[in-house]
């Protein structure tokens, strides 16, 4: 991570960290292994006082970061949620909470005072991303929207309260609307998942009804927010498994030093020393697009695009390879469910496939060197 | 650190103005440095010795030399900000490694202030190109168990073996070379490095092909070669201490606060990628297999980008071990293999065959291929970087080795030694 954090930011990251060391420790998650939520609704309370849903959020509407970057502030928060493997819906609360900043109307102040509160929980329902088929259509009906189709997986949305759903208009561009999850013709189904902790969901809409109140941003014209909440997104995964990468490698270390084969450690084989030495590599070539990715889109760069979905690209493949890696060095404890390394290695699979694989990345990376060459 | 107070963004600003106008745009030969035939070769060496004393004219040459040696005594940031502001400009390409890194880096931190004073002004105004001779024709990745040997004659040295894979020996001014001076003591304790002009009697070089029939590889012979003892950097059979930075400052090359070079030329910035204009002319800027090898590609230039600088950072600030260097080395080598295979596949059959006309689309992706290794060899091997990686960042056992503690003259050494 950052070389030269401020004292508050070092203090708001070891808050976290102690934080989730105390009340979701791997022994946790496994009895929650079942939980219908995975996590219960105090803990995300009290987390949430520690700041873990304002950073994106304007202090005009009760928002604030420690540094005046809440990207970075963000990425920190989630790089210690990585590494804990901790449960919470922290991505797409915070997906959620930068769209609502700074919207006018008294629904999105309520739903952002819940989600800063940590009461409300609130996802996305990405329907319309630059990489998707659109799977949902969102068309006008008199001062009305309706909302037509289906998404999965959505995070959390047997949790939340509010979905923060996107889809294209008539006119092909993207419209985005805050629908309360009761609201007639919502249907949710819960799905098994690839995590111990995260819950998924398919989320459909039968001819949904949405007053013009619920509309965020503007009717077609919500592409560019909605790039903006995938940026935010990759910054936060990314860092996420970064630290999920940094635990399960620590942990796969010691292990090398302290399993004996054939009367030697596991460390003094060549073989496996250099497999360790590329682990080290991606793990630190990893730290530095995390974090550039995060300085990048929290100072808006004009490489903010670009340098996001790099590191969504490149963590998304390395994260799950350098896992892999570890389990492959465990030998059989590897695989069991008692060992604590899968909570890593679900961690980082889970979060390649969230917000775009490393292919869709890759070709969003494509379209922007291409779009700028030949418009040169 | 900068004793002459100008701020970085004052620094920068006056760079940007005598940068636009004084340099023109970035040439091919400064990004493929292999040139056609010996002639284009020289042509290109002259332009970059002219392009490195309008450098040295305009007061940029040297950002990070101390300044009684003709730098300007500034900081890695006024380095950085000019490379930024060199971005898309042409620059003296060749120079830079391995002549400002690791050369001239070894004798800054190594060499005495009269050795200073003769070799880094004419380094800094594009008169003295440095090669570095490190590797033998017994071995290149165990550096210290080198066997060209020089013996003590009054004052000076008398040097006899050879050096091999020397990068442009052939027209070249100076070599750093490491020898052995002492045989009876363990190998890292008998070595001392020198410094000798190439042209001179007693020093023969031969050319060595590579497969794409470029020959820029020397091996040089030293036949009784006489180098003054004040011409030794460091001290006697103190080679080793000197060895370890030099290592350490190739393998930095690519962070170097001493290198000039123009951002973005790793990766990183907005400048055109030859993928898109190779897709491009193929008609498959809509495929998606294409458009998923390009992207992957700038991914991974965005990555390396961030990664040199984090690496920078850490070596700057001196919370990196030395040995993460070489973290940069085998991901710099890994890397390059899969950009170059990138290219390989993106041209496709096309790269099997062609004409002068699509040699640049079409022939270069099969040859740099062929030479794919290179990356992974040159500079120390990628299996070399693992080791340091695993052992000296890591902390896992050393391998055994058959020259531990063993006088070097009765290590094995394979019937090519
Ligand atoms: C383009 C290019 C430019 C070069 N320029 C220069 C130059 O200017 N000056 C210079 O001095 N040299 C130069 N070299 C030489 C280069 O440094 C050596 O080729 C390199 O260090 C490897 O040495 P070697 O070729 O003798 O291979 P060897 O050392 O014989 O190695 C052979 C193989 O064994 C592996 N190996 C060796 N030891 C170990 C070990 N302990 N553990 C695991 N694997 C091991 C190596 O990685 C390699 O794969 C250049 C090479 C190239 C390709």
């Amino acid at each position: 991570m950052w070389h030269d954090l401020t004292a508050d930011q070092a203090l708001f990251r070891d808050t976290t960290a102690r934080f989730l060391g105390e009340r979701v420790p791997l022994a946790r998650l496994r009895e929650n292994r079942n939980d219908p939520a995975g996590f219960d609704p105090g803990y995300w309370a009290d987390g949430a006082a520690l700041g873990w849903t304002m950073p994106l959020v304007d202090e005009a509407d009760g928002g604030g970061s420690v540094s005046g970057r809440g990207t970075v502030d963000l990425a920190l928060i989630a790089y210690e949620f990585g590494r804990h493997a901790a449960p919470g819906p922290l991505v797409d609360c915070n997906v959620v909470a930068s769209a609502l900043s700074g919207q006018p109307g008294d629904l999105p102040r309520a739903v952002l005072d819940g989600l800063i509160a940590g009461t409300t929980i609130a996802t996305a329902c990405l329907g319309a991303a630059p990489w998707q088929e659109p799977d949902v259509t969102i068309r006008r009906d008199g001062d009305d929207f309706v909302i037509d189709g289906s998404v999965r997986p959505v995070e959390a949305a047997g949790q939340a309260a509010y979905l923060l759903v996107s889809g294209r208009s008539e006119s092909g561009g993207a419209t985005q609307l805050l629908v309360p999850t009761g609201e007639a013709g919502v249907g949710i189904r819960a799905l098994k998942g690839l995590d111990v902790s995260r819950r998924f969901a398919a989320v459909t809409f039968d001819s949904v009804r949405a007053p013009a109140a619920a509309l965020v941003g503007d009717h077609g014209r919500a592409d560019d927010q909605i790039a903006r909440q995938v940026r935010h997104a990759a910054v936060m995964l990314s860092a996420e498994s970064v630290g999920a990468m940094d635990a399960a490698f620590a942990m796969t270390l010691d292990w090398a030093f302290d399993r004996y084969a054939f009367g030697r450690a596991l460390a003094s084989y060549q073989a496996l020393k250099h497999r360790f030495a590329d682990m080290k590599s991606w793990l630190e070539a990893s730290h530095a697009i995390s974090d550039a990715a995060a300085d990048a889109v929290a100072d808006d760069t004009p490489l903010a695009a670009d340098t996001a979905s790099a590191a969504k690209a490149y963590i998304g493949h390395h994260g799950p390879e350098l896992a892999q890696e570890c389990v492959q060095m465990h030998g059989g404890i590897g695989v069991t469910y008692e060992h604590d390394l899968h909570f890593f290695l679900r961690r980082v699979t889970l979060n390649r496939l969230l917000y775009g694989t490393p292919a869709d990345h890759r070709r969003l990376l494509a379209a922007m060197q291409i779009g700028r060459e030949t418009r040169a | 650190m900068s004793d002459s107070g100008e701020s970085v963004e004052d620094f920068r600003h006056r760079a940007r103005g005598w940068i636009a106008a004084n340099l023109g745009p970035v040439q091919p030969w400064d990004l493929d440095q292999d040139c056609a035939d010996d002639a284009a070769e020289l042509v290109a060496v002259a332009r970059d010795r002219a392009l490195q004393r309008k450098l040295y004219d305009g007061g940029f040459a040297g950002i990070c030399f101390p300044r009684e040696y003709g730098g300007l005594g500034l900081s890695p940031d006024h380095q950085r900000a000019f490379n930024e502001e060199l971005a898309g400009h042409e620059f003296p390409s060749r120079f830079m490694v391995p002549t400002f890194t690791p050369c001239a880096a070894i004798l800054l931190e190594f060499g005495t202030p009269e050795q200073k004073a003769r070799h880094i002004p004419p380094i800094l105004k594009g008169d003295a190109f440095w090669v570095q001779m490190l590797s033998e024709p017994g071995g290149g990745s165990d550096v210290a168990g080198a066997t060209t040997a020089a013996v003590r004659d009054g004052d000076d040295w008398i040097l006899n073996g050879s050096k091999v894979w020397t990068s442009r020996a052939y027209w070249a001014d100076w070599g750093l070379c490491l020898a052995r001076t002492d045989w009876n003591v363990p190998k890292h304790q008998g070595l001392t490095v020198f410094m000798l002009p190439l042209r001179q009697p007693g020093i023969e070089i031969r050319r060595i092909e590579r497969l794409n029939g470029e020959s820029e590889a020397c091996q040089e012979f030293f036949t009784d070669v006489r180098i003054p003892d004040s011409d030794r950097v460091g001290a006697v059979n103190g080679g080793w201490t000197v060895g370890s930075r030099w290592m350490f400052h190739e393998r930095m090359a690519a962070n170097s606060p001493y290198v000039t070079r123009p951002t973005g030329l790793s990766g990183g910035g907005t400048r055109g990628s030859p993928l898109v204009a190779m897709a491009a002319t193929a008609g498959r800027l809509d495929d998606p297999i294409a458009r998923e090898l390009i992207g992957e590609a700038r991914a991974l230039d965005i990555v390396t980008h961030s990664l040199n600088r984090r690496l920078a950072a850490a070596a700057a600030s001196g919370t990196a071990n030395v040995d993460g260097s070489a973290i940069g080395r085998l991901f710099h080598g890994m890397a390059a293999v899969r950009r170059t295979t990138i290219a390989f596949d993106l041209a496709g059959s096309d790269a099997a065959a062609w004409s002068e006309a699509d040699e640049a689309e079409n022939g270069a992706p099969g040859m740099d291929f062929l030479l794919r290794q290179v990356a992974c060899i040159g500079g120390g091997t990628t299996e070399i970087a693992r080791n340091v990686v695993s052992e000296r960042i890591l902390g896992m056992p050393r391998e055994p080795s058959g020259d531990h503690g063993v006088a070097f003259r009765d290590v094995p050494r394979g019937p090519s030694r």
